[in-house]
């Protein structure tokens, strides 16, 4: 499974109520995927298209223990976070509901807008202008779940098999 | 055969794992004692889910379920999620559900249910606050916890300890509070990830629970995995105190165990500290942001609303008035603590300085309940976090602070220093 697609770029320590408003935490999460991200780029929800990568600094997900935080990316298109450290509740969530997350020291150097193509099991994320990114890759048995699209449907697989 | 010596953390989860021993960094698959969800993340996430798979909870009397966020009701939407977490609980038997008697991370110890030496999840980041009785508490996401609902296992990775060691006693007017926002600002959170924040000292000795959970409770601030303290006759008498004794898995880490590295704190030269908006890690000294006006002093949450918090919130407040133009709202962190605190004549000191009294629950912390913020609004708080819009607007400023330094604020309508008005 790789990712192929136009990076947005944030900074250091993206919470969790930047990601998923506390203030919809009662509504349907489509609702609150809305507002993924608005406080600091209000574009966000509107411009980001299918597969494209969330790129960004240390902490990325760091706060509350909310599983909307890595939901409302995956209904924003989003098919991969890069960043140089996740929160690791965060990072525990993101790929138990099917979203590749990759720590990559050097996620920041990479500009907004950039077409990426992200391995997850090589652990590596290359520009379209050549440079690569390493990443620590994701293991092999993890990702069968994330590629599963996270424990849930990969538990409903393995148990009908 | 003699094994190498071990920290606590180390111990619990080698007993909970089956093994002799474990070593950082290892994965293991450890045994759950106990399973904590709340309203917000607990049965209307995990409910689908079990469903879906149709599967089963392993051990309804290891599952504790609070409903703490959504209380009380303010509109249909959360009067349904309560109604639906009632109706859960009552389904799979689950018997230890508290409705609306507090938040979470105070209802579980004020009911004996932390045990020192266990090894315990909850679906919530504060989980860690358990650390406090000496046992390993970790806070998950929904789909973690319906792993554990249905096998009553999780994995985890063993984590190096940190020990924050605090030398000497607390100065008047500072508070473990002031301890952990100061360690916001100085430790950097990626060293901390994955790592256990271990609290150590004379200055930890010296602290009663309450105290000892705010320090377990801000670990998720630090960017740790957890955090914890060694149990001692202060975690037993509290333990004696609700009737619940200490249990049979107690354990102590050895002394001579390796730990990743030691940060001493100069307990004594704290001052107060507070952190500006929007990230618990710019804090800096009270004394730097002396006159930022606030409109609204928030003294609640599991951090900062427990009835020691309160005390100190009367201390600054007994005799003195809130100021005109602010607004200063309490809600206690239990039902319980509001009892003791109206037995004990605190409530009566702080309602008389003009404290708004609101229901015990996450409120106005978590964005959900009464006391949420305008745009272009400051609030000064008692709480744990200060992300942009948690709160309510996000152009609204929250600011945090120990209870001391909220009431100060409350009382001049800015940042002020409580040293002052502790006599
Ligand atoms: S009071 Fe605040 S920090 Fe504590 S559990 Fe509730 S929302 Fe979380």
């Amino acid at each position: 499974m790789k990712i192929d697609g136009t990076t947005h770029a944030f900074g250091d320590r993206i919470d969790t109520d930047l990601l998923s408003p506390g203030a919809y935490m009662k509504g349907p999460i489509e609702e609150m995927a809305k507002h993924c991200l608005e406080a600091i780029d209000p574009e966000f929800p509107a411009r980001s298209q299918l597969g494209d990568i969330v790129t960004a600094g240390f902490e990325f997900g760091t706060g509350s223990s909310r599983e909307q935080a890595a939901s409302c990316l995956l209904l924003n298109g989003i098919g991969c976070v890069l960043a140089r450290s996740f929160a690791r509740i965060f990072y525990r969530n993101a790929l138990n509901l099917g979203l590749p997350v990759l720590v990559c020291p050097t996620a920041h150097e990479i500009p907004a807008g950039t077409r990426l193509v992200v391995d997850p099991l090589a652990g590596t994320a290359t520009e379209a202008g050549g440079r690569v990114h390493s990443c620590e890759p994701i293991p092999e048995r993890l990702m069968q779940m994330v590629a599963a699209g996270g424990l849930i449907p990969f538990l409903e697989q393995t148990r009908t098999q | 055969m003699t094994h190498p010596p071990q920290t606590l953390t180390q111990k619990i989860l080698a007993r909970a794992a089956g093994r002799d021993t474990v070593r950082p960094g290892e994965i293991v698959t450890v045994s759950v004692d106990l399973a904590m969800m709340h309203d917000s993340g607990g049965p209307r996430r995990v409910k689908p889910m079990l469903e879906r798979l149709g599967a089963q909870v392993w051990d309804p009397e290891k599952v504790v379920v609070v409903s703490d966020h959504f209380v009380p009701a303010v509109d249909v939407d959360s009067a349904q999620i309560l109604d639906l977490t009632r109706k859960w609980a009552r389904e799979t038997q689950v018997r230890r559900f508290f409705d609306m008697k507090g938040i979470c991370h105070v209802v579980l110890p004020e009911n004996g249910l932390i045990q020192p030496g266990m090894m315990a999840v909850g679906g919530d980041s504060h989980s860690c606050t358990g650390g406090a009785w000496g046992a390993v508490m970790v806070g998950v996401g929904a789909t973690d916890m319906l792993g554990v609902l249905v096998t009553g296992e999780i994995w985890l990775r063993v984590p190096s300890t940190v020990r924050f060691t605090c030398q000497g006693s607390l100065p008047p007017g500072v508070s473990a509070k002031d301890i952990m926002l100061h360690l916001c600002a100085t430790v950097d959170p990626v060293s901390m990830n994955y790592r256990v924040a271990e609290y150590a000292g004379p200055a930890v000795e010296a602290m009663e629970m309450s105290e000892r959970m705010t320090l377990c409770n801000m670990s998720a601030e630090l960017g740790a995995k957890t955090g914890i303290i060694a149990p001692d006759a202060t975690t037993h008498d509290w333990l004696a105190q609700v009737g619940a004794g200490v249990g049979d898995l107690e354990v102590l880490g050895d002394p001579e165990a390796e730990i990743e590295r030691e940060v001493v704190i100069d307990t004594p030269a704290l001052a107060p500290q507070v952190a500006a908006p929007h990230s618990p890690a710019n804090t800096h000294a009270v004394t730097d942001s002396l006159g930022t006006r606030v409109t609204q002093a928030y003294i609640g949450a599991c951090t900062g609303a427990k009835l020691n918090d309160l005390h100190m919130a009367a201390k600054v407040l007994k005799g003195r008035r809130v100021a005109d133009d602010v607004r200063l709202l309490l809600a206690p962190a239990s039902t319980k603590i509001t009892a003791e605190a109206a037995r004990d004549g605190t409530l009566e000191i702080l309602t008389e300085a003009g404290a708004i009294l609101l229901p015990s629950g996450c409120g106005a912390c978590a964005g959900m309940g009464a006391g949420i913020l305008a745009d272009g609004e400051v609030c000064i708080a008692s709480t744990s976090r200060n992300f942009q819009g948690r709160m309510g607007s996000s152009k609204a400023e929250v600011w945090l602070a120990s209870p001391y330094t909220v009431a100060a604020a409350a009382v001049t309508g800015a940042i002020a220093d409580p040293r002052e008005m502790l006599a």
